[in-house]
């Protein structure tokens, strides 16, 4: 009959109208700013620069200032200074430090070639996405303060990435701990035969055990974020 | 007047009227009466206008398993007036080749039609704004002026898209206000009058205490309230009858070349002119502002015509979340083909109940028997014809 089709179709409505009132689960709608989908993993957008320990991020920067970054990066958004004295890496070695790093967002158009190039696991992909700015000349070039974020938090955003990395950080301190051991005992032997004083080779260099870097054992990854 | 109580509630508007009135001098009085009534008007159509656009967008997103607009105030109440601030913040642009004085007139035109139809409608027993012998026909005739200023605007703007849609508007026009008119005489038939309180008044009385004597529930009261009812969504270009400004083809039709405040204006003379009809077809089919019941008259009448209004509104704003847009030819061939011919045949049925008024008992079994056959069976037949020979289309691709 004529019509049919249209009564239908407002019982349709009808059940949507009171249906969304009395079954949440019907509305689609993410309330954004209160409420946030969890991001997928794989997610990317702008570099950060990974620090050992959450307390002291500028001296306990992983980047040391090898500036392939730098000249890899397309859009050149990327400017690098050495620093003029060394400081003691992951594994133990001194190294340079960055003391000018900077990454204009503006430019970056989020590429990860940084990311796959530095040989330190010294620079990453964040998922901050809320980072409009006012002034796009001073608020989006990021100095070295603001890109520098602990590796805690790199364990929160990249769960799976993070643990392989940790575990391979460990790994190549473990090497480098057995050979300044290896070195350091055939030193000792060397001075031994040399000049027979028994004294006690001198402790290799001091490794920086960093305090939120996890074990290196079994780095278990943390439960992502919410 | 049966319920003592009710009575203060009933007379304290105007009781309020009286009362400004008497403060002002003699000479001054008639003046101030009037414009007490038009600013209580627009105060009261103006905040339900409001309103009704929240209601609307909250209905129409939950309608899709949407939230509505919930951030401006409590629930999005104060959204209205966040629209409003905006409309009037905006630029006011006309178009360099524009007739200037008939874009500028149009939509104060407009608005104005709209808010005249309101003049008649009884919102209580004792609450009408002006008492016309021929209101009907004054409502028809103010009703059907609104749509002469949407021409006006669509002819001013000197936009092919604003053209198209006033032609639009005026074919609509010419085909929804014959139905429109023709479901509107058998009540003034069988009132015998075109005052529309005096219409109310006719449609007083329940039978048992409960069923009122409302226009709806008769045979012939049904269908042309039905036909009302779509004829009013064609008469105030709201969806599925909205190709005047069909946005998906015609940009904004007449409000195409149309911003700030005077695009406000359109949008609320439409709004307007719906809740003007929804009122007269409150009036005119479902009883104006008597009770539902005989024992709930303790309720004020301008309560019970301001609840039956809303709702219909409300069936109005559901319509329109659920149907699609009409093609031009389908918006005129439902109307010449269907809604004319039954609303025609709908008055003989009127005129039929009006005659066998007085049969006895068992006469009226069989008056209600042919006039609900005199109902279904054009129903039936001509609504099979309507479509006979248009469907399934086959698609040729390309």
């Amino acid at each position: 009959m004529l019509g049919s089709g249209i009564l239908k179709g407002l019982a349709v409505t009808a059940k949507n109208l009171v249906g969304s009132y009395h079954d949440p689960e019907r509305l689609v709608t993410v309330e954004y700013p209160e409420k946030r989908l969890p991001l997928p993993e794989a997610y990317r957008n702008f570099p950060f620069l990974v620090t050992e320990n959450a307390e002291d991020p500028m001296g306990t920067l992983r980047c040391v200032a090898c500036q392939i970054c730098e000249k890899e990066c397309p859009p050149q958004c990327i400017y690098i200074e050495k620093s003029k004295d060394k400081k003691p890496d992951a594994a133990g070695k001194l190294q340079l430090y960055p003391a000018i790093f900077d990454i204009d967002t503006s430019v970056c158009m989020s590429c990860q070639i940084c990311v796959e190039v530095c040989p330190f696991d010294a620079i990453k992909m964040d998922q901050v996405f809320e980072i409009a700015a006012s002034n796009r000349f001073t608020d989006l070039l990021l100095h070295r303060e603001q890109l520098a974020k602990p590796n805690s938090y790199f364990h929160q955003i990249h769960p799976t990435d993070a643990a392989e990395v940790d575990a391979r950080l460990a790994a190549d301190r473990k090497a480098a701990e057995e050979k300044a051991k290896a070195a350091a005992a055939a030193a000792a032997a060397k001075a031994a035969q040399a000049k027979p004083a028994p004294t006690p080779a001198a402790p290799a260099t001091p490794t920086p055990k960093p305090s939120d870097a996890p074990s290196a054992e079994a780095p278990k990854p943390p439960p992502p974020a919410a | 007047m049966s319920a003592g109580s009710s009575s203060f509630l009933e007379h304290a508007p105007l009781a309020a009227r009286d009362w400004v009135v008497s403060i002002f001098p003699a000479p001054l009085q008639w003046l101030v009466h009037h414009l007490i009534t038009i600013v209580g008007v627009l105060a009261v159509f103006g905040l339900f206008f409001a309103f009704l656009t929240v209601v609307e967008r909250k209905l129409l997103g939950r309608i899709q398993n949407r939230y509505g607009p919930n951030r401006t105030g409590p629930f999005g109440l104060l959204q209205p007036f966040a629209d409003a601030v905006k409309a009037l913040t905006k630029e006011d642009i006309v178009p360099a080749r524009a007739d200037k004085l008939l874009h500028f007139l149009a939509p104060v035109v407009v608005c104005t039609f709209a808010l005249m139809t309101f003049a008649v409608i009884p919102f209580g027993r004792e609450l009408i704004p002006v008492e016309l012998d021929a209101a009907v026909l004054y409502f028809f005739a103010a009703g059907a002026a609104t749509e002469l200023a949407i021409f006006m605007a669509g002819w001013s703007s000197r936009n092919k898209y604003s053209l198209l849609a006033a032609m639009r508007a005026l074919a609509q026009l010419i085909s929804y206000e014959l139905p429109l008119l023709l479901t509107v005489i058998p009540v003034v038939m069988l009132a015998g009058t075109l005052s529309t309180q005096h219409i109310v008044l006719a449609q007083e009385g329940w039978t048992f205490g409960v069923i009122p004597h409302w226009n709806i529930l008769t045979p012939w009261g049904a269908l042309g309230f039905v036909i009302f009812l779509i004829a009013t969504l064609a008469e105030t270009n709201r969806s599925p009858f909205d190709l005047p400004e069909a946005e998906s083809e015609l940009i904004a039709g007449h409000l195409t070349e149309y911003s700030g405040f005077k695009y406000a204006l359109f949008f609320m003379a439409e709004y307007f002119g719906m809740t003007a009809l929804c009122g007269l077809g409150v009036t005119l089919f479902l009883g104006g502002w008597q009770a539902p019941c005989e024992f709930l008259q303790f309720i004020p009448s301008y309560v019970w015509f301001g609840v039956k209004l809303f709702a219909l509104v409300l069936v109005l704003i559901w319509i329109r979340g659920t149907l699609l847009r009409l093609r031009i030819d389908q918006l005129t061939r439902l109307s010449w083909k269907f809604l004319v011919p039954l609303a025609l045949i709908n008055l003989l049925n009127a005129a039929f109940w009006f005659v066998s008024a007085d049969l006895p008992w068992p006469g009226q079994i069989a008056r209600w028997g042919i006039s609900i056959a005199l109902v279904v069976l054009p129903f039936i037949s001509i609504g099979r014809r309507l479509s006979a020979g248009l469907g399934p289309r086959t698609y040729h691709y390309a």
